[in-house]
């Protein structure tokens, strides 16, 4: 089974749109996101985290192990709270007679953090109308090559995209969009740089609505959650594509960067207060970042993740799959 | 959005005071506090574990022990510590004898290598050089454009080469140019690339080769987290970098990333990225990184801001009127544009010690739109009525609070706090208390 049929399989789940019986491939044949992470990660420097790969090791289960366990989650960028609650568990479960051995601790481990995100597969539901989806994040995490390669997905399934390139600030912001815009055979709608944000949001999704578009994506400035002046220009823009559309925008999407550490808990807290996040889209996860944060931030604010890019390729952006994941960052069954 | 060390270690010690000494597992316990305040600031645990270390030993000792303010003892050892581990003084770029200087920016996709490149530039133009960019980002659309367009802003050349994905031959190219217009410092941006990819990390190493940089300069985000360590090993391994730029430190990232990079190749900061200006990059100063990771505040750097900005002799007349009470609103709306004048008002309080910590980073009390409100007040009002505001009746209110967009309540709420300020200034003349901003 090739993997582009995988990934039309994946992605049509993701938006809930049926793909013809003939293509439909069955689940268990599937490679998917966790084969293809993991082939990043059996790049030399790769080795998943070498601490967990010395905590899995064969062995007696000690104090150490305990505290190593909890280093090598910090590590990973999980932060204090949820790599003491994780290692809790576990400790709990290995207290009860279900883990004996080392061993063991890595298929524990990783349903443990499967457990502490949100269980249900993510899904992006497109209407009837426009669906309109925002994407926000701080300067560099990845927001318009993500709008760009979303774009290209859509089209492949046969959606009509129209693309708002709401950031006016960034120099050749537009045109770096225009650019995928081409590539996906989108219909982008830009006006000159420094243009209001608002107002390119809000054409956007009154020319897909007459266009009859089935989604509009609007690429917003990065902007740090701690400017006031930027996330009141944020405000604003959710408010002016709501007056465009009641319901819009359906989805509003923060755009992280796997190698953010602890400021991603302030990034998602205060852009949330600002636009209400309906996911996270984990980007730039390629090994060498574990994109712990996620997993504290799903956990702690209750934000699914809904997609994750692990390396540059267009083929790299996917749907997100929390036992997939866990399994490639957490477990280092079939590393190396 | 983390309480503080310093908080961390006073509930640790609080409490213990009066029962006379400490014991060696109080000290215990304040270790945790600092391990999990410097992970909270993304410090990489190998660093975590040789700082705990080192500050424990002193900690245990008699200083701290036989101390009256333990808390206060064991803070300064850890500031001590965090500024031994960053270097004692700023470290400058290097700048060749031989002009031109090449510097090759290096970093991880989304950094601020673009961004940092113009600013780097913008910077060094100001000192007096004659900067030039070479755009050598051929994977990321558009990247060429947007170094134009910065380049554009600051009136420095850029040398690009449309449909040419080779990045060495555009990197050769470009300080062949240079050196052909008599520019004296090139800054090559390259792409963003990720420390696995192999190919494109020879495809540095090649540009690297090609145009025999002054300086290696290493962009990094200062939300970076765990892996800064991983980031900066690997590129310390292929390129060798001289320093680094460290971006996006006008959030509130602790940036501890600062002090993995530092620990673990020795290599400095030179530059700190601090705001969406091309001009918004300072000099790195340890000390002062010290005190931001563990949330105490940067007072000095507020400082420096104040004297970069505030004009002397308006503030030595300002005083005067102070002094005798003869204020008017046209002074305290000088004032205001000159505290506005050295960043938003946010950032300035989030220098100031403990406040931070107060806020929890949310929205703050003064935002810069409700001074924007205030100065359409003020300029909204005639001359006269700013120099004697006492003129100011029913009617003359309802027509500045619709001449500035804002009501009457506005108006009269800033005219009375207008009122008791004038009345305290004068008390201070009298008493002799120093003004804000003076000299």
């Amino acid at each position: 089974m090739s993997d582009d049929s995988d990934d039309r399989a994946r992605w049509a789940e993701l938006f809930e749109i049926s793909l013809p019986a003939e293509e439909v491939v069955p689940q268990t044949r599937r490679r998917g996101l966790f084969s293809r992470l993991k082939d990043n990660l059996t790049k030399p420097r790769q080795a998943i985290s070498p601490q967990l790969a010395g905590i899995f090791a064969p062995g007696l289960i000690t104090r150490e192990t305990w505290d190593d366990l909890e280093e090598a989650l910090i590590g990973a960028d999980c932060g204090m709270d949820a790599s003491l609650a994780l290692v809790e568990e576990l400790r709990d479960e290995a207290q009860q007679g279900r883990i004996v051995n080392r061993s063991e601790i890595a298929s524990g481990l990783a349903a443990a953090v499967v457990r502490q995100m949100t269980p249900e597969p993510p899904r992006i539901h497109i209407g009837d109308g426009p669906t309109v989806i925002l994407v926000v994040g701080v300067n560099g995490s990845g927001k318009t090559t993500t709008v760009g390669k979303l774009a290209y997905r859509l089209g492949e399934l046969g959606q009509h995209v129209v693309i708002g390139a709401a950031d006016t600030f960034r120099a050749a912001a537009i045109d770096q969009l225009a650019i995928w815009a081409d590539r996906s055979g989108a219909q982008l709608v830009r006006q000159g740089p420094g243009a209001d944000p608002g107002a390119v949001a809000f054409d956007a999704v009154a020319s897909g609505t007459a266009r009859g578009a089935d989604v509009v994506l609007i690429d917003t400035a990065g902007r740090l959650q701690t400017q006031h002046n930027l996330m009141e220009e944020l405000r604003k823009v959710h408010a002016v594509v709501g007056k465009a559309n009641p319901e819009a925008p359906h989805e509003t999407l923060l755009v992280l960067d796997a190698t953010t550490g602890q400021n991603g808990l302030s990034q998602a807290r205060l852009f949330g207060e600002a636009v209400p996040l309906t996911g996270v889209i984990v980007t730039k996860l390629d090994g060498s970042a574990k994109g712990g944060i996620a997993v504290a931030i799903n956990r702690e604010l209750g934000i699914p993740v809904k997609l994750v890019g692990v390396g540059e390729r267009l083929e790299d952006l996917q749907p997100f799959d929390a036992a997939a994941y866990a399994e490639a960052i957490f477990s280092a069954s079939d590393a190396g | 959005m983390f309480d503080t060390l310093s908080d961390k270690l006073q509930g640790v010690f609080s409490g213990l005071r009066g029962r006379g000494k400490l014991t060696e597992s109080d000290i215990d316990q304040a270790m945790r506090a600092i391990r999990l305040s410097l992970l909270e600031a993304d410090v990489s645990l190998p660093v975590v574990k040789q700082l705990t270390s080192a500050i424990g030993e002193r900690a245990h000792g008699a200083e701290v022990m036989s101390s009256l303010t333990p808390d206060q003892q064991v803070v300064k050892i850890v500031n001590e510590e965090l500024a031994n581990l960053m270097g004692a003084a700023a470290v400058n770029m290097p700048i060749s004898p031989r002009p031109p200087t090449v510097v090759l920016m290096a970093g991880l996709q989304g950094s601020g290598k673009t961004t940092c490149s113009a600013k780097l530039a913008r910077y060094y133009q100001q000192q007096g050089r004659a900067p030039m960019l070479v755009a050598c980002d051929v994977h990321r659309p558009a990247a060429a454009e947007q170094l134009s367009v910065l380049g554009a802003q600051i009136g420095v050349p850029v040398h690009r080469e449309d449909g040419v994905t080779d990045a060495i031959g555009i990197a050769e190219r470009g300080i062949a140019a240079a050196k052909a217009s008599v520019r004296d410092l090139v800054i090559v941006d390259t792409a963003g690339r990720t420390v696995v990819d192999e190919a494109m990390m020879a495809e540095l190493v090649g540009v690297r080769d090609a145009v025999h940089p002054t300086a290696v300069v290493l962009v990094l985000d200062a939300m970076t987290g765990q892996t800064a360590v991983e980031v900066a090993e690997a590129f310390q391994e292929a390129v060798q970098f001289d320093g680094a730029i460290l971006t996006k430190l006008d959030g509130d990232a602790r940036g501890g990333a600062a002090l993995s990079v530092r620990a673990v190749t020795g290599r400095p900061i030179f530059f700190v990225g601090t705001g969406e200006k091309i001009d918004a990059l300072e000099p790195f100063h340890p000390d002062r990184m010290a005190s931001r990771i563990l949330g105490m505040g940067d007072v000095l750097s507020l400082i420096e801001r104040a004297q970069q900005n505030v004009d002397v002799d308006s503030a030595k007349d300002l005083e005067k009127k102070i002094m005798s009470g003869g204020l008017t609103l046209e002074d305290f709306l000088d004032q205001l544009r000159q505290i506005r004048k050295m960043g938003p008002i946010g950032q300035l309080l989030g220098m100031v010690p403990g406040f931070r910590n107060a806020t929890k980073g949310r929205d703050l009390a003064i935002d810069d739109r409700q001074l924007d409100r205030l100065e359409a007040i003020i300029q909204s009002m005639t001359p006269g009525e700013r120099r004697r505001p006492e003129m100011i009746n029913g009617s003359r209110r309802q027509r500045i609070a619709q001449g500035s967009g804002t009501s009457v309540q506005e108006v009269n709420q800033l005219l009375a706090q207008f009122k008791q300020m004038r009345k305290m200034m004068k008390r201070f003349g009298k008493g002799g208390m120093p003004p804000i901003l003076g000299t």
